[in-house]
């Protein structure tokens, strides 16, 4: 894959704080990748960074082979961008701010009309910005940073502060910039919208990235750990379930079990151990580790503190 | 300057939606011209020189005075206002030149200036007892020559106004006195040394002398001086806003 933007060494200090240091990673074409960590972590300072609109103290980054200090005009040329917490002018219409931004952009491909159609916004194009609803504004801020058919689309925190319905909408949205061929590079505290969403992922937790792959591969390495529980009433179960191969802890409350093991072949062999004894079960269910645990694992605490 | 005059159309037009944005910065001008040209026009029955001479120039002049000070009072606010909001960030990040974002507010400003003074002037011709036979394009040209160097002002204050809340305020709590000591009301001259220097100091004070001749019917040549001390303060606080301007 060739890669769209390289970031090497960055370090990024506001007087005596350090907001990022030894960021390193790179985006390829056409993936979708997320920089993950709670608020304050560094990932709007790094995402500002790429953007052109920081200068890192220290560091190299390359945007589509442009440096975003010195080409910042060239790049906003081809970049479309979303900022965490922005706003508009409080009483400009959304069409006056899809027209206003499609006039600042050299090649207009785009057509403003049908992309607020896409985007559901076709009845509000006569709305102020400021009658709009959260889930509007996120929705508009989109349609500016497409307007110029980017070739790169940043998102910072897109979904903050969005009931579930309309987050799962924009989520939509993102995959279907991808599906025309853009690299998105976006930035969450969402677990969850990191783990649907982006083919690629990394960590950075004290303005330091962690570690950096597929969500899954980072569940693998990082949380091999499997759990099983069961409920059953059999008198042996719990020697029968310490004997099965690559448990590590069988713990119960009364007939419920909850067996811990490691690696993929786990909840084989509990069926497997189940079958052979004969063993009746009343229920069963496996206990996946998530990006959630993987940070856990990696930080100390989760996400949320 | 790509989007400068879109960008400039829709300031304009958002300005022009706020509810008291427009009428505060438009229509109190007119109304202290008004009000005090009718006081005038009473006084005048009994004249004495000195009240007619304010009345005669000092009225005009102040009104016109107002119109600039509220166009950079409401460019310091929206400024402000636009940089707590994200929204100067927000253009920022877009192929827009920073200098574009500002010239457009500026164009807006003195675009309001001219048409507040044009109302002035048809409200005047109805309502006013004097001011018919006023150069009244040297004089809007000289009122905003005065508007945007005061407008550098204005920029340098959204500089450093630490919020929103306080742009207001700040704002005329340094640009209003200086109205007091522009030799509006009492010449520059019979102020005491301090204040005299002080005077001398203030833009406004140029802005006042200009406009005062202008009205009166000097030619540009006999202000030569005054311009060149209200570019000079253009210059000075550009430079200066440049080094000191917060965009978020």
């Amino acid at each position: 894959m060739r890669p769209v933007i390289q970031v090497s060494g960055v370090r990024k200090t506001y007087g005596s704080m350090v907001a990022v240091d030894e960021v390193s990673f790179d985006v390829g074409e056409g993936e979708i990748f997320g920089l993950i960590g709670p608020n304050g972590a560094g990932k709007t300072t790094t995402m500002e960074c790429i953007e052109g609109l920081r200068t890192p103290d220290r560091g190299v980054i390359s945007v589509l082979g442009l440096n975003p200090f010195h080409d910042v005009y060239k790049l906003q040329d081809r970049i479309g961008v979303q900022l965490q917490q922005a706003q508009l002018q409080k009483r400009i219409k959304v069409w006056e701010a899809v027209d206003l931004w499609a006039s600042l952009y050299r090649k207009k491909r785009i057509d403003g009309e049908r992309l607020l159609e896409q985007l559901g916004l076709v009845d509000k194009r006569n709305a102020w910005f400021m009658d709009l609803s959260g889930g509007q504004k996120q929705r508009l801020f989109i349609a500016l940073g497409l307007i110029n058919d980017p070739e790169v689309v940043f998102l910072d925190e897109l979904t903050t502060g969005l009931d579930p319905q309309s987050r799962r909408a924009i989520w939509e949205l993102v995959r279907g910039i991808r599906e025309h061929g853009k690299t998105v590079f976006l930035t969450t505290h969402l677990m969850e919208e990191a783990e649907r969403l982006c083919d690629r992922v990394a960590i950075i937790e004290h303005g330091g990235i962690i570690d950096i792959d597929k969500p899954e591969n980072l569940v693998k390495r990082h949380c091999p750990e499997r759990t099983v529980v069961l409920a059953t009433d059999a008198s042996d179960a719990m020697q029968r379930f310490r004997a099965i191969p690559g448990v590590q802890a069988v713990s119960n409350s009364d007939s419920q079990f909850t067996i811990r093991g490691r690696g993929d072949d786990l909840v084989t062999e509990v069926i497997h151990c189940l079958s052979e004894n004969q063993i009746r079960v009343r229920d069963f269910r496996t206990v996946v580790p998530n990006l959630e645990d993987v940070f856990l694992k990696l930080t100390g605490h989760s996400i949320r503190d | 300057m790509r989007g400068l005059w879109k960008l400039t159309w829709i300031e304009i037009k958002v300005f022009m939606r706020e509810p008291l944005g427009a009428f505060g910065t438009i229509v109190i001008p007119v109304l202290v011209f008004l009000v005090l040209g009718r006081v005038a026009s009473r006084t005048l029955a009994t004249p004495s020189t000195g009240a007619s001479g304010f009345i005669r120039v000092g009225v005009p002049v102040l009104a016109s005075l107002l119109i600039a000070v509220n166009s950079v009072l409401s460019l310091v606010t929206i400024i402000s206002i636009y940089r707590e909001g994200g929204i100067l960030k927000r253009l920022r990040a877009t192929p827009l030149r920073p200098q574009t974002i500002l010239t457009a507010h500026v164009i807006v400003k003195l675009t309001l200036t001219a048409a507040t003074l044009a109302l002035m002037v048809l409200a005047g011709k109805r309502y006013y007892p004097v001011g018919v036979h006023v150069p009244f394009f040297s004089f809007t040209m000289a009122l905003l020559i005065s508007t945007w160097s005061i407008l550098s002002i204005g920029f340098l204050i959204a500089s450093i106004v630490p919020t929103a809340r306080f742009a207001q305020p700040i704002g005329g709590l340094i640009l209003y006195p200086m109205i007091g000591l522009s030799g509006l009301f009492v010449p520059v001259e019979s102020l005491p040394p301090t204040l005299h220097a002080l005077a001398r100091a203030l833009p406004l004070t140029y802005s006042v002398s200009l406009l005062q001749g202008i009205w009166n019917g000097d030619g540009w040549s006999a202000h030569v001086g005054d311009i060149a001390a209200l570019v000079l303060v253009f210059v000075v606080c550009t430079a200066l806003s440049a080094k000191i301007f917060r965009w978020e």
